[in-house]
């Protein structure tokens, strides 16, 4: 069976600096991997090479056994942030619409068939009913599921959302998980969630890619978010606290460099 | 409105209506992209861009039209290759704008002929627009229309997300040139129109209002269009009716109707959204 994602000896450089360097990792396909790490780790980084935006400085990605670029439309994508539309009344459904086949020639006509694949994904995040609204007048929790409905057009086999939780309040974010885990369930696709705090996706995920110090460690919670694990992974002594179901990653020095109130934005 | 039927009896005023409906139609539907790439500020610079090509095609020989577009497109292109980023190439706007109206000062100056010429480029002469220029600017109109045609599909998604659009594979540079070559060439319509310093009027103000209004694409092109070319008929009409210039109207219809949209979606349609 051909793997999700084989990522071998990936070396990663922008603008001369290096951000990861020999990172492998092999995810099966109908995996929910939840990708963590520190700012600067460069999670959007191997995002991007994923979706095949970046190419690699050596080594090489291949999904589902082909190119990031064969692959593209494979790959459902859910970019960190979303802006603009301030001064539009262009509604949440048009967006949709627009990115529904959006790479081809023509005009921007939607067919039946499309009209019909935008209402689904709509329904399967629970978006439906709020769709025909302005996108400038939604809420962050009501964007982001719009995102994600953006992101299963085409049923792809794999989806790559890059930080869907940031900005967030915790009744958003487990609804966002939700629908992700529910995709995850009835169709087997592959899910790789970036996020900055893994408590939210301690029940729904499979494995964990920690990325730290220009590396990553893939696998299961209770193997790679261990004391001992980390602090090689970082290159300095790092201590995991466990409290109540929860896990925190704290430097030996005592700041708590994952946690629950720990969402600032950054792009 | 016996005077009324006298005055679209006139070839001029004729002219003027075909060329005027012709420039506000493109102005509409560019302009609708515009608004949402938020390229205010390549539109406005590509209009004074097109003085220098107006000034520069006095010396050369050429029409006026010729050397707007020539200088106009050019720097689209310019534009689009210098600005990958969509929304961050203010400064490559900027400085190719700058060296444009310093190349129409030097133009003016070795040719004193043209400023007489000036006034017109500048404020439009919607009344002298002439049989052979219009079939030019029908020309130009389906060579713009048809390039939309062929990519707006892929210009609409690339203009809303354009990380999703790369994402997918399109080429944001690429279109981003397209576009500009298309949006030189219906800004050069637009200002024979009503002159390069009030390009804006055609090409942002219908769709600004239309975008402020509709959720859905067609709907905001549709209404796009029906503003601008009922703005322009209404301007040419109350020029030969009442004197003054068909750009005032214009620009005074456009302004009422955006305080009036403006205050509807602000206090009146709130609360539905």
């Amino acid at each position: 069976m051909t793997s999700a994602l084989q990522i071998s000896d990936l070396t990663l450089s922008l603008g001369g600096h290096e951000i990861l360097s020999g990172v492998s990792a092999t995810i099966d396909e109908g995996e929910f991997i939840g990708i963590f790490g520190p700012n600067g780790a460069g999670k959007t980084t191997l995002v991007r090479c994923i979706i095949g935006t970046l190419q690699p400085t050596r080594g090489q990605i291949e999904i589902l056994g082909v190119t990031p670029g064969q692959a593209s439309l494979q790959i459902g994508y859910m970019p960190q942030g979303h802006g603009g539309f301030d001064s539009t009344a262009l509604s949440a459904r048009t967006l949709v619409e627009a990115a529904c086949h959006g790479d081809r020639w023509g005009i921007p006509w939607t067919s039946r068939e499309s009209k019909q694949e935008v209402d689904r994904v709509l329904e399967v995040t629970d978006a439906a009913h709020y769709a025909h609204r302005p996108f400038s007048v939604l809420s962050g929790g009501e964007r982001q599921r719009v995102m994600l409905a953006q992101a299963l057009l085409g049923s792809p086999r794999i989806l790559v959302l890059d930080e869907p939780l940031a900005s967030l309040d915790p009744k958003n974010q487990a609804l966002l998980i939700e629908c992700v885990a529910r995709v995850k369930r009835l169709t087997q696709t592959t899910i790789l969630f970036v996020a900055h705090d893994m408590n939210p996706l301690l029940q729904v995920m499979d494995r964990v890619l920690y990325m730290a110090g220009g590396g990553a460690v893939l696998g299961k919670l209770d193997d790679v978010v261990t004391t001992a694990s980390l602090s090689r992974l970082y290159g300095f002594a790092i201590e995991v606290v466990r409290v109540e179901n929860r896990v925190f990653v704290v430097s030996a020095e005592g700041n708590v460099t994952e946690s629950e109130c720990d969402h600032h934005h950054h792009d | 409105m016996t005077s009324l039927a006298n005055y679209l009896g006139y070839e001029f005023v004729q002219n003027a209506l075909i060329a005027g409906t012709l420039a506000a139609i493109l102005g509409a539907i560019v302009g609708y992209f515009v608004i949402i790439r938020n390229a205010g500020f390549a539109a406005h610079a590509l209009a004074h861009i097109g003085f220098a090509g107006a000034a520069g095609a006095a010396i050369l020989g050429l029409s006026s039209l010729e050397g707007m577009l020539l200088l106009t497109v050019g720097s689209g292109l310019f534009m689009g290759a210098a600005g990958d980023k969509v929304h961050r190439n203010d400064l490559a706007i900027g400085m190719v704008l700058s060296m444009s109206l310093g190349l129409g000062t030097l133009f003016l100056s070795l040719y004193s002929g043209f400023a007489g010429q000036a006034k017109a480029i500048l404020f439009g002469n919607i009344f002298g627009v002439s049989g052979s220029q219009i079939m030019e600017m029908i020309v130009l109109s389906l060579l713009s229309m048809a390039g939309l045609a062929i990519f707006s599909r892929k210009l609409l998604f690339a203009s809303t997300q354009p990380r999703l659009a790369e994402a997918r594979g399109l080429s944001l540079p690429a279109l981003s040139m397209a576009f500009m070559t298309v949006l030189a060439i219906s800004v050069t319509l637009a200002s024979q129109i009503v002159g390069i310093l009030l390009v804006f009027t055609l090409v942002i103000a219908p769709a600004g209002i239309a975008l402020r209004l509709c959720r859905s694409f067609w709907r905001g092109i549709l209404i796009s269009v029906a503003l601008g070319v009922t703005a322009v008929w209404i301007g040419i009409l109350m020029d030969c009716v009442t004197g003054y210039p068909a750009t005032f109207w214009i620009t005074a219809l456009f302004f009422v109707l955006y305080i009036i949209v403006e205050a509807y979606v602000r206090f009146v349609a709130k609360s539905d959204r």
